[in-house]
């Protein structure tokens, strides 16, 4: 009994420092890593953006037209109606290749390559 | 294509010459599918007077927009609204082709609902435009202004001999693609048609371009195509639309297209400039020459429809 309350405790601790490592980790890398993505001319600038894992991506809409940021295959949440100088962000937590596009304007099209 | 792109500059060359001559407006006429120019005057009233019935489409009023060059969209509604109501024979409804609002907002709805009841006018027929059915696939526009005939919002009507076809094509927009009716709408518009007989008038209308007007501006539906080989069989086909703030047409067998002015502001000739927002830079006081309403009479035994542009003034 004495073994098993300990090896659960062990394992709340386990448990306890998986949460915290990666949470210390996204933390950190909000704060080291976000790049921008300007929407400008009804277009992505730039169009292709390879980033490390957790980093923050931050679009941010340039034109006077809305743009909306939607998710080629439904990997992250789109966006409201970005209005001129609003902008959205999606944190990046797993590697993997990104295509989105304007759900308004859907000739605007850019990826996000995760690495 | 160049030729095609030749004729509209020629088209827009000698529309703006006649808004020289007449500054008001230019009255379009079809005749044997070519549109000829004519500045607004005592023709136009003898065009009126053979017209068996006339109707008026507005487009892109943009309610919530509020930058250069146009501060105050709702008015610049209400004006092309009194241009309506100033016309010499009531028309018998409108089409508004869509972009109602500028971000589907529910108050920009309601800004609309209330403008358009200033038009001295028994119907209007709406279709959505993109910036119509953000966030919500245009929930909000169809329990509004839908016609509630089909679940995907398209709808059809007859007017006195001519068939009417509002068609939609700014939902399920794929990445990389244009504006798409979809398989449904495109099965259900043949049915729809399939009982007419080709001696039919038609009219189609949809906010964004149903022909490649310039499609790396997005000013095209991918799969129009496929509804233009419906629509061949008949004698007569106007298909109206808006999206692109400004005139263009094209002739193509029996189908003649034309895309509206906007009632809020401007956009940029095909490939002129960066991209197709707002023309922001315009001269002082030359805003109200960028926007108008159209004005369609039909003439009853005739192939054609007369069909005016008209400008603020």
């Amino acid at each position: 009994m004495k073994i098993t309350a300990s090896r659960w405790l062990l394992g709340v601790m386990c448990v306890a420092a998986s949460c915290v490592q990666p949470a210390l980790a996204a933390s950190a890398a909000a704060t080291a890593h976000t790049s921008q993505i300007d929407i400008r001319n009804f277009a992505f600038a730039p169009k292709t953006l390879t980033v490390p894992v957790g980093t923050r991506v931050v679009w941010t809409n340039r034109d006077d037209e809305p743009h909306v940021i939607v998710s080629a295959g439904a990997l992250f949440t789109s966006s409201h109606a970005l209005d001129t100088s609003d902008s959205y962000a999606v944190t990046f937590s797993k590697p993997g290749t990104y295509a989105y596009f304007c759900s308004i304007h859907p000739m605007m099209v850019g990826s996000i390559i995760v690495q | 294509m160049q030729n095609e792109h030749d004729n509209e500059i020629s088209g827009r060359r000698q529309f703006l010459k006649c808004m020289a001559w007449a500054g008001a407006g230019t009255l379009w006429l079809m005749k044997g599918g070519v549109l000829h120019a004519q500045s607004l005057g005592d023709g136009a009233v003898a065009s009126a007077k053979d017209a068996s019935f006339s109707f008026v489409q507005i487009s892109d009023s943009h309610i919530g927009f509020h930058k250069a060059p146009n501060m105050d969209v709702a008015e610049t509604l209400r004006a092309s609204l009194a241009q309506v109501n100033a016309q010499s024979t009531r028309p018998d409804f409108l089409l508004h082709t869509g972009d109602l609002t500028h971000l589907s907002k529910p108050e920009e709805f309601d800004t609309l609902s209330g403008l358009m009841r200033e038009a001295r006018t028994s119907r209007v027929f709406y279709v959505p435009g993109e910036h119509d059915v953000i966030g919500d696939n245009g929930a909000e526009f169809f329990r509004r202004f839908g016609e509630r005939q089909q679940a995907g919002g398209w709808y059809s009507f007859d007017h006195h001999g001519v068939h009417f076809v509002g068609l939609i094509n700014v939902l399920n927009l794929k990445a990389g693609g244009l504006g798409s009716l979809g398989a449904e709408q495109l099965a259900w518009l043949k049915k729809d048609l399939a009982s007419l007989s080709a001696e039919t008038p038609l009219v189609v209308f949809a906010h964004m371009p149903l022909w490649p007007l310039y499609p790396s501006w997005g000013w095209g539906t991918d799969d129009s195509a496929e509804a233009m080989t419906y629509l061949r069989r008949f004698g007569s086909v106007s298909v109206l639309n808006g999206h692109i703030h400004q005139i263009q047409q094209k002739v193509e067998g029996n189908i003649t297209f034309y895309t509206a002015r906007s009632t809020a502001y401007p956009q940029p000739a095909p490939g002129v400039g960066p991209g197709p927002g707002p023309m922001k830079d315009l001269p002082p006081g030359a805003l109200h020459h960028y926007l108008g309403i159209r004005d369609v009479r039909h003439v009853q035994g005739k192939q054609v429809l007369a069909v005016t542009d008209e400008v603020l003034t």
